[in-house]
């Protein structure tokens, strides 16, 4: 069974097609990297996939299950977990705090308005692991706002880790970091286990072709090509979509 | 933190003994006045300050819940069934208001929120069969809780300061809590919050029930306070008092409010009795609040305190060991 199967999915903005038709079949443990130029439907792909945005048709099935119409609040219940390409953090709180947040939504303590949160001893527990995971467990009690760009990068993969996702939806992971993080957060991916299925979508095409097993090519929101790594870089139509010659 | 333990205690200490250093039955009531206002002030911060939803309407909600206590005196029955009747009056109240509202959030759910508040000034200035119109409903007695009677200035005052400290022991109790904490992601980021597996709805209308029990909580003592409701508690110039009460406290503080509530009673009530134009007076002190403290007075006065201790140990530095203010700069 896949982890994650789109099915003739489409969207359009008013009479622009973001997403024609597009056909995806991620087997669970695969690393799937998604390309495409500027504006070829990437991230639109990615929230209709978390349910952020719905669908004109089409479906969406996680592990065999239709999710299509399962709401997006629900899916990191089902096993689904995204990071953002803009990074989106709580910026007046500490790292722990946004890991801890993290963990809470697939709690049922979330709803619980008496207890003090700080003396959640599993939650502040696993939260320091899982920014041990990624690096950053030495300054967990700092807050958001005195930590750089690559920290941040780490803090929203670390909420993902977090939550023990099924399937990863990594945004841009490696966007605006330099040359030394993007080799700490590569490192990072690498290291996370096989039963998270990982999709990504990256433009820096160095780090990323090196991760990926399979790669989508999407161009004005279709599927141009697809394959394992060696046939979509050799593909003329990769060389003409992508790298423009 | 030592400091912080003992300025709430000095504070404390002060409530407390309020009545024994403030002569007067009159400075005893703007008192009351101060810690009435202040529930008031907490529950709209739950929403303005901890949910980044400010409310224009909870006027018009104090304003049910001190009618459903009036009218049920009136009708002749006693003050339990009257309070308990209206804390139920206005969390159903409040449960219809933030389904209407929360189809919106930041202009929309202000200019909604707004709306509904006119729309029960207006019921209560013309359902007069119910409301008794511009004339208002007399409240004659105040209850008699395990005997003891509130009717003079010093136990009212009491009651309130007891219910004021109940309602902050809620308010911190929330604000720590995991709900509470949710609250605040989803003022911050919403959508976040909802890719994390929360339900963004449900948090927001939970945080309007919280904030409408704290107002109901308020508007009984109100209408027990002036023994007396009319339309005009529940115009929008009284939403917009209990919000500038919130910003000039400091939104988003736990003790903000209750600052906020003092400093608008003060020149509202007392120094109005020195200065005709005590609403200029009233702007003037939110520019200055504004330009010298955007946070507001608590935050803005914690900063402030803490700029200076820092700078006196860095000061400090320079003639003893630095280690020694390093260890206190981390305190």
């Amino acid at each position: 069974m896949s982890a994650l199967t789109v099915n003739a999915l489409c969207k359009a903005f008013g009479g622009l097609h973001v997403t024609t038709d597009v056909n995806l079949n991620v087997e669970p443990g695969e690393r799937r990297l998604i390309i495409g130029p500027n504006g070829a439907g990437k991230t639109t792909l990615f929230n209709l996939i978390t349910g952020e945005l719905t669908p004109d048709s089409g479906s969406i099935a996680l592990f065999g299950r239709d999710i299509t119409r399962v709401p997006s609040r629900r899916r990191p219940h089902m096993g689904m977990a995204r990071t953002y390409q803009i990074i989106t953090l709580f910026p007046h709180d500490t790292i722990i705090h946004n890991v801890s947040l993290a963990l809470l939504g697939l709690s049922p303590l979330r709803w619980n308005p008496f207890i003090d949160m700080r003396r959640q001893g599993h939650i502040v527990e696993q939260a320091h692991e899982a920014l041990k995971r990624v690096g950053l467990g030495h300054i967990a009690g700092r807050p958001l706002a005195q930590t750089s760009y690559g920290e941040r990068r780490r803090v929203e993969i670390a909420m993902a880790l977090a939550q023990n996702p099924k399937v990863l939806l990594l945004d841009e992971p490696f966007a605006g970091l330099s040359i030394d993080e993007r080799r700490d957060v590569h490192q990072l991916l690498l290291g996370i286990p096989r039963d998270v299925t990982l999709v990504m979508i990256e433009h820096n095409m160095d780090v990323a072709l090196e991760f990926a097993e399979r790669i989508t090519l999407l161009h004005f929101g279709e599927v141009i090509v697809e394959g394992t790594r060696a046939e979509v870089v050799a593909d003329p139509r990769t060389r003409e979509v992508y790298l423009g010659h | 933190m030592s400091g912080r333990v003992v300025a709430l205690a000095l504070a404390g200490a002060a409530l407390v003994t309020l009545p024994y250093w403030i002569q007067g039955s009159y400075y005893i009531n703007v008192s009351s006045q101060i810690l009435f206002y202040a529930i008031f002030a907490l529950g709209l911060n739950v929403l303005a300050g901890y949910g980044g939803l400010v409310s224009l309407g909870h006027a018009g909600l104090l304003g049910i819940v001190a009618y459903a206590v009036a009218y049920t005196l009136q009708a002749g029955l006693g003050h339990t069934i009257a309070i308990l009747a209206a804390l139920v009056i206005g969390l159903a109240s409040m449960a219809v208001y933030a389904v209407l509202s929360l189809r919106a959030t930041g202009i929309g759910f202000i200019m909604i929120t707004l709306a509904l508040g006119e729309i029960i000034w207006g019921l209560a200035y013309r359902w007069i069969s119910i409301t008794n119109g511009d004339n208002g409903i007399n409240v004659r007695t105040r209850p008699e809780p395990f005997d003891l009677s509130l009717a003079s200035p010093i136990a009212f005052y009491y009651a309130c300061l007891i219910v004021f400290l109940v309602s902050l022991a809620m308010v911190t109790v929330f604000v720590r809590s995991p709900l509470g904490a949710a609250l605040m992601g989803t003022r911050d980021q919403p959508r976040r919050m909802n890719a994390l597996g929360y339900h963004v709805w449900a948090i927001r209308f939970w945080a309007c029930i919280f904030s409408g029990l704290l107002t109901a909580i308020s508007g009984i003592l109100f209408v027990y306070y002036n023994q007396f409701i009319s339309p005009q508690a529940l115009d929008l110039t009284s939403s917009a008092e209990v919000l500038l009460m919130v910003i000039a406290g400091g939104a988003g503080s736990l003790l903000g409010p209750a600052v906020g509530a003092a400093l608008v009673v003060v020149v509202k009530s007392v120094v109005s009795g020195f200065i005709e134009r005590w609403n200029m007076l009233l702007g003037a002190i939110f520019v200055v609040i504004v330009i010298f403290m955007p946070e507001g007075l608590v935050p803005g006065t914690v900063r402030l305190w803490r700029l200076a201790w820092r700078k006196a140990s860095a000061h400090a530095s320079h003639e003893t060991e630095p280690a020694a203010s390093e260890a206190e700069a981390k305190q």
